[in-house]
């Protein structure tokens, strides 16, 4: 048997590349800068191209330019480089842009605690820019899943055409482990989806919640805007062609949430507590469920990988019979406020911690009791 | 994709540009057109990237490919689109506005040279937004938001390109004979080019400042801004230079799988925390690995957290190391099983740990670090003992070795054969070969 060494920047970079990635753009940030480094070492063997931007603005504007230009791209940063990935966000969102953004988190806000692990971006990635349309994240919680879900997130950002967040953490992205290869799954993550020849206007808004083929740079006339546009590309006002697009972008997420969910539910018989977390925080609880089981206590974890949308229908199944959930994070309660909304009538309980260290499985097994 | 070229009379499509009367976007523009039908493109090749304004309008009226972003942006879309894709012809349409808010993006776009054609439709105001005064806006012009007079000094687009590394600079106005010949020249250049051309917006900057086409040249000259063309130089365009250098990179050596086949056993029952604390150029992470290899190489988990200061040349190095018979899910430790004290640096962030320590743990330390409190049994390594000197860069697998082989976690054997391999392996195995010399 052989196992690996690696840590979660290693795992994410390979699915990448596993993926097809062929363009990276970033600004070097710990804890995202390990991401860059491999990045701009291996995509040039590789044939693709990988480029340090002068800031981070520039780095996901390269990234946005090269994806219509036909390259499978991924960007990486912590809090600080999000704040200025806001805009170019939306103009993914409007555009639709298929695109991964990575998220290391780092202690915040600002400068923060560079460098000490955080989870404070969960809600900052969901409204991080203006508008306030669906997007789409999904938080690893091992270095297994830093390969995965990295992949997934490609594949996501393809179906949909927008962009796509993998929200990660200093600890995930830069703690060694010992990995099974054999763990690492790859999974077929679609080609993107080409005009061939004329196939009508390049955007469609009917039905909602469709996604067109997308054109390329070079091989047709294509145009591209990120103000409010008709089915042609073309700037309007007209309320109804505007009000068609806007819908269309919330509806082609949110009528597809079953596509997107994803989560780990290791239910016990019987356990009126239900630990509801996510990302780095959920090794915690993984221990200590173990710990609580051991002593003869009934409990059931739910680990949430798909945190945006939320994925209401598995955390809803995952309820059933529960009277309690706790759920522990890096942050004063952000996702615990999406939980709120979904298990009222129950007790919710939150582990908060944002001192820079992580929340330990004694202290998730406290407020079991 | 076909790849016959379809060049059209004219570029431009039907609809009426939707500019002021005598604004002067709509004469660069036509001029743009001019180039375009005399450089005979494949107006599916040619991409206008256009920025925010009323000059950031002026891609909707032109049969080609095109992408309209954000404010100031421009350059980087276009840089991404050229760098994917270095066949296309890229021409971005910016206003002086975006050179103030992608200011970082036009100095690095001259020092950069990824092939395209910067025209700067430098009206010395904002139009669209009613006025303001720009990074352009000359010494005392009136503009909506310099009311008593502009009081900061307007860049110097063509000075700033040419000093950093544009391959093709040149200023004039909307109104010079010969715009679209320096239109296609700078299209035809590779590398960065950039025209400023001044021109007349005539809704505000004109009013408010009694302006007029004799006034874009007085201007110029009142402010000494040199106008034709500026600089003309031979650049590696950066696109086809990444494409160069890139065919002779080798794979990066951090993402080869690095197998560890488990060959060895361990006595290891449940986890082993161990806390190594050093100083930086102490190698500290790198023997830490190689233990945490030699655990894997043994049937065990293993994780290791490193830290140390943003200033990595000086202060702690820390390595956080669990190793464990079962998976280990959680990677933190407050309460170390063994720590390994290698200098003062180390022994400095020590205090918590070993106050957290009990009986059953163990602290290793090198001599000559004085007292320390805690209840777990302490050893002094007796670094006497060992015939010569040990470097500073072998301390730490020499004490690592001494305070973990004969552990039940790994063996000699599993040590050396995960130090047995690169650069190092010949130092690595004489401090290992040190370090059993110590163990207790
Ligand atoms: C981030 C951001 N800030 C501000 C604006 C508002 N805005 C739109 S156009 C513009 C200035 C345009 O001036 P210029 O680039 O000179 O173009 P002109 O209208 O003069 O052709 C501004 C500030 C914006 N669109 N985006
Ligand atoms: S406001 Fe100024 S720049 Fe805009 S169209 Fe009118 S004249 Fe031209
Ligand atoms: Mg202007």
């Amino acid at each position: 048997m052989a196992h690996e060494f690696i840590d979660g920047s290693t795992a994410i970079v390979r699915g990448a590349l596993a993926a097809g990635c062929d363009f990276f753009a970033g600004y070097p940030i710990t804890p995202a800068s390990p991401i860059l480094q491999m990045m701009m070492t291996e995509l040039p063997a590789r044939g693709g191209v990988a480029i340090q931007g002068e800031d981070e603005i520039a780095s996901i504007g390269m990234c946005i330019g090269a994806t219509l230009a036909g390259a499978r791209t991924l960007t990486a940063t912590s809090g600080p480089g999000i704040s200025l990935y806001s805009e170019n966000i939306g103009l993914a969102i409007i555009g639709e842009v298929p695109l991964v953004i990575v998220d290391v988190q780092r202690l915040g806000p600002a400068t923060g605690g560079a460098t000490t692990v955080g989870q404070g971006d969960v809600q900052f990635v969901r409204w991080g820019t203006a508008g306030g349309y669906p997007i789409i994240a999904l938080a690893p919680s091992t270095v297994e899943e830093c390969y995965s879900l990295t992949m997934r997130a490609f594949d996501l950002a393809e179906r949909f055409r927008c962009p796509v967040f993998l929200l990660t953490d200093k600890d995930l992205n830069m703690t060694m482990r010992t990995v099974d290869p054999s763990a690492l799954t790859d999974m077929v993550v679609r080609d993107r989806d080409l005009r061939r020849g004329d196939e009508g206007p390049p955007y469609r808004y009917h039905p909602p919640d469709g996604v067109p083929p997308m054109s390329r740079y070079g091989d047709e006339i294509m145009r591209f805007t990120g103000s409010s546009h008709g089915e042609d590309a073309v700037i309007t006002k007209n309320p109804a062609a505007v009000g068609a697009l806007n819908d269309h972008l919330a509806a082609k997420i949110d009528d597809h949430r079953a596509e997107i969910e994803m989560v780990t539910l290791d239910h016990q018989e019987r356990a009126a507590t239900l630990i509801l977390t996510y990302g780095v925080t959920a090794g915690a609880a993984r221990a200590a469920v173990r710990q609580t089981r051991a002593g003869g206590d009934a409990v059931s974890l739910l680990v949430v990988q798909s945190l945006w949308p939320v994925p209401e229908e598995a955390i809803g199944a995952a309820l059933e019979g529960v009277t309690r959930v706790v759920v522990p994070e890096l942050n004063l309660g952000q996702y615990r406020r999406e939980i709120d909304r979904l298990a009222s009538g129950r007790e919710i309980v939150g582990v908060n911690r944002v001192d820079g260290k992580l929340i330990t499985p004694e202290q998730i097994v406290e407020a079991l009791l | 994709m076909s790849t016959t070229i379809v060049p059209l009379a004219t570029y431009r499509n039907e609809t009426a540009y939707p500019f002021c009367p005598g604004c002067g976007h709509s004469s660069i523009l036509d001029q743009l057109n001019e180039a375009l039908v005399r450089l005979d493109l494949d107006p599916k090749q040619v991409v206008l990237v256009s920025d925010i304004g009323c000059s950031g309008l002026s891609d909707q009226y032109f049969a080609t490919s095109a992408f309209h972003g954000l404010h100031g942006r421009s350059l980087t879309y276009a840089a991404g689109i050229k760098l994917a894709r270095p066949e296309l012809e890229v021409i971005v349409i910016m206003g002086d506005g975006g050179t103030g808010i992608g200011g970082a993006h036009f100095l690095n776009a001259a020092r950069r040279n990824v092939g395209m054609t910067l025209l700067v439709f430098n009206n010395l105001n904002f139009g669209m937004t009613g006025g303001q005064h720009s990074t352009t806006t000359p010494f005392g012009a009136i503009t909506s938001t310099t009311p008593g007079g502009n009081l900061e000094r307007p860049l110097d687009i063509c000075a700033t390109a040419a000093v950093n590394g544009a391959a093709y600079v040149y200023r004039g106005t909307n109104f010079d004979a010969d715009l679209t010949d320096r239109m296609v020249e700078a299209i035809e250049t590779p590398g960065f080019s950039v025209l400023d051309i001044w021109d007349l917006c005539t809704a505000y900057f004109v009013p408010s400042n009694k302006f007029g086409k004799r006034s874009l040249e007085d201007t110029q000259k009142r402010l000494g801004l040199g106008t034709g063309v500026l600089e003309q130089r031979d650049v590696a365009e950066y696109a086809a230079a990444y494409r160069t250098e890139a065919a002779k990179r080798p794979h990066s050596p951090w993402l080869e799988p690095h197998l560890l086949e488990s060959e060895f056993t361990s006595d290891l029952d449940g986890p082993c925390r161990l806390l190594v604390m050093g100083s930086a150029g102490g190698k500290v992470r790198s023997a830490a690995r190689l233990i945490a290899e030699a655990a894997i190489r043994s049937g065990l988990h293993a994780t290791q957290a490193d830290d140390y200061p943003i200033t990595v040349k000086t202060g702690h190095s820390i390595a956080e190391l669990i190793f464990s018979s079962d998976p280990i899910d959680f990677a933190g430790i407050d309460r170390p099983d063994v720590m390994v004290i290698l200098s003062e640096d180390g022994l400095a962030k020590a205090g918590p740990y070993l106050a957290a320590m009990t009986s059953t743990g163990r602290v290793v330390m090198v001599p000559g670090l004085g007292d320390v409190e805690t209840r777990a049994a302490l050893e002094v390594l007796d670094l006497e003992r060992l015939p010569g000197r040990v470097a500073k860069t072998e301390l730490a697998l020499v004490a690592l070795t001494a305070a973990i082989v004969g552990q039940n976690v790994v063996s000699a054997e599993a040590l050396r054969a995960a130090a047995g391999r690169g650069r190092y392996a010949e130092k690595n195995l004489t401090a290992i070969a040190n370090g059993l010399e110590l163990t207790p």
